[in-house]
């Protein structure tokens, strides 16, 4: 009896959490599907009738492919430049030894620190003096300043597990360090880069303060602010709402749920050692 | 094949831990040189040191008279086996030989010649698609050394490549080790913590401890004749027995040159407290009237040993040992 009172008891808690997290996204995919008329009547679980005029309305009359042409230059541009630029930086950090190294290690999460809103000003007129201001590079830099750390501590951590006699082998071998890095650690790291790359990803894609900030109109508009800004003077369209939030969020559910594993690997990987 | 000449080389660590304390060795082309210490005694940093994986805090290191000291590993041509092997193990056995030689340029027709050649020698030929997941652990040794072998360096240092063996492949492959040198002719520096494999292996066995060099010598020279008590205790097993003495003197005499006699012909007598078989013999303890320490004997197996019986020790007079008591060295 009470062995299985306790196999119960997470299941239950499991299912409620699942609810509780899952229940506002599946209400938002209903709700977009559903006529802008029948969405605030009697909510229902299971909708009476579908229609796609919301999506229609978006692609057709919003040109909502901007926004999300944007976001994807702009979070893809990011995470290819952390990447690029954090993980030989992380590689450093973790492997050679020089003076100042937890310094430099230490600096780089103080930055991360820094509340967002405290940058939008300075980052502004920053901006604003080199006329990057509603440009792609206007964006992509200020990201920079948060998915860097990000990479850089994610990256540090993988390289840190690998075991340094594979990259000394490589060195006795006649590898130079560059060479060692790019034919042995980068191979063996590359689930920790993926999963870097992913998160670096998902926190630029969703990234509303400086987007909303730094961009003036629509041709630069990501997609979170092209939202935010659906609102009209008297009314919000929320179907259209709900279906842009499906349609921004969808590809990336999809994404998550296929490295799902690898994350949860990635995410561990540095704390426990094999 | 090259000459290793190592010069007064010293390595304290940031924390100040000294890792290698002022070694200097001259290792002869086509030498096979053993490293051997109880851990911590500073022999796989001064290995390190050689490979250029660490550089010395002072002191130089010279391959074929030339002062490598502060080059980079890649450019010392020297080859490594790891005590974890440290395969590549995103790449197959075929690319992990591969490696060193398209480090080096060698053009891929000599690649492909030389990988084969090797792994036929080393018995790995059939396994050169697979990974080094797939392989068993002494496969991934058999890897090891075909990867340093392939390379034809000047000299190859071994990092306790057998510890990680069961025994009984491990004194397979420790004969095999032996052949491979003499087919190769080439200068080996190995490092070990297991005295009987430095003993069997090496043309010369350097004794260290604590960073410093205690001794170093043929085999044999260092079995017969230890330059300390550190080395007498530490070289050949059962351990030497150190007895102290008159005069601050420690007398040393090894296990197997006591013999036990009738207590009337003895030079001590003792009661039997343990008695070891160990196969062809037995390892006796016997503890003395007037000894602190039990003392070690080893006898024929067949002899009868009863443990409390009351035996007489002779010692070999021309197999005793001398040593200093405050300094620990042996006495001319």
């Amino acid at each position: 009896m009470r062995r299985s009172v306790r196999s119960v008891t997470p299941r239950i808690f499991a299912a409620l959490f699942v609810a509780f997290s899952a229940g506002p996204l599946y209400w938002a995919l209903v709700a977009s599907f559903t006529p802008e008329a029948a969405i605030f009547e009697r909510p229902a679980l299971v909708p009476s009738t579908l229609v796609l005029d919301h999506y229609r309305a978006l692609f057709l009359e919003r040109a909502f492919w901007m926004p999300i042409r944007n976001s994807l230059v702009v979070a893809g541009t990011t995470t290819l430049c952390s990447l690029a630029l954090g993980g030989p930086c992380a590689y450093a950090l973790a492997r050679l030894s020089f003076r100042g190294r937890t310094t430099v290690l230490a600096a780089v999460l103080a930055v991360s620190m820094f509340p967002q809103i405290s940058l939008v000003s300075p980052l502004f007129l920053l901006l604003r003096t080199v006329g990057l201001i509603n440009t792609y590079p206007g964006l992509v830099l200020p990201y920079l300043t948060f998915a860097m750390p990000l990479t850089i501590w994610f990256l540090v951590g993988f390289f840190r597990q690998l075991p340094a006699e594979l990259e000394e082998a490589a060195l006795v071998d006649g590898a130079s360090r560059w060479r060692a890095f790019r034919e042995i650690v980068l191979p063996l790291s590359w689930p920790g880069i993926a999963t870097t790359g992913l998160l670096t990803f998902l926190y630029s894609w969703n990234e509303f303060l400086f987007a909303l900030s730094f961009t003036l109109g629509p041709e630069r508009y990501t997609v979170p602010v092209a939202i935010a800004l659906f609102r009209g003077q008297y009314q919000v369209p929320w179907g259209q709402v709900f279906a842009a939030s499906i349609v921004a969020t969808a590809p990336l559910a999809v994404l998550i749920l296929i490295a799902q594993r690898r994350i949860v690997q990635g995410l561990t990987a540095g704390g426990v050692k094999g | 094949m090259a000459a290793v000449r190592l010069e007064h080389l010293r390595k304290v660590h940031a924390n100040g831990h000294v890792a290698v304390a002022d070694v200097s060795i001259d290792v002869a082309p086509g030498e096979l040189l053993v490293l051997v210490g109880p851990s911590g005694s500073g022999k796989s940093s001064l290995l390190r040191l050689i490979a250029g994986l660490e550089d010395p805090t002072a002191g130089r290191v010279l391959i074929d008279e030339q002062d490598v000291t502060g080059w980079p590993p890649q450019d010392r041509d020297l080859a490594m086996v790891f005590q974890s092997y440290a395969l590549y193990p995103h790449k197959t056995v075929r690319e992990n030989l591969m490696f060193g030689l398209r480090m080096r340029r060698v053009p891929p027709s000599e690649i492909a010649d030389r990988v084969q050649h090797t792994a036929t020698a080393l018995g790995i030929d059939k396994l050169l698609e697979r990974k080094p997941a797939q392989l068993s652990g002494g496969e991934r040794q058999r890897v090891a050394l075909g990867r340093a072998v392939v390379r034809k360096p000047k000299a190859f240092l071994l990092d306790e490549p057998l510890s990680n063996l069961d025994p009984r492949l491990r004194a397979a492959t420790r004969a095999e080790l032996a052949l491979l040198h003499r087919r190769l002719n080439a200068t080996m520096i190995y490092v070990t913590h297991d005295q009987e494999e430095a003993m069997t292996l090496g043309s010369r066995v350097a004794v260290m401890r604590n960073g410093a060099l205690e001794q170093i010598g043929a085999p044999m020279e260092v079995y017969q004749r230890p330059a300390n008590t550190f080395v007498a205790e530490f070289v050949g097993t059962p351990a030497m027995n150190l007895l102290p003495s008159e005069a601050g003197i420690i007398m040393g005499i090894r296990p197997h040159d006591i013999e036990i006699v009738s207590t009337a012909e003895a030079d001590e007598r003792g009661g039997i407290e343990i008695v070891e078989p160990l196969g062809s013999t037995l390892l006796v303890h016997v503890k003395t009237d007037t000894r602190p320490h039990l003392v070690r004997v080893v006898v024929p197996a067949d002899t009868v040993m009863a443990v409390g019986a009351m035996v007489g020790l002779r010692m070999r007079r021309d197999r005793l040992h001398r040593f200093d008591a405050a300094t620990g060295r042996a006495c001319a």
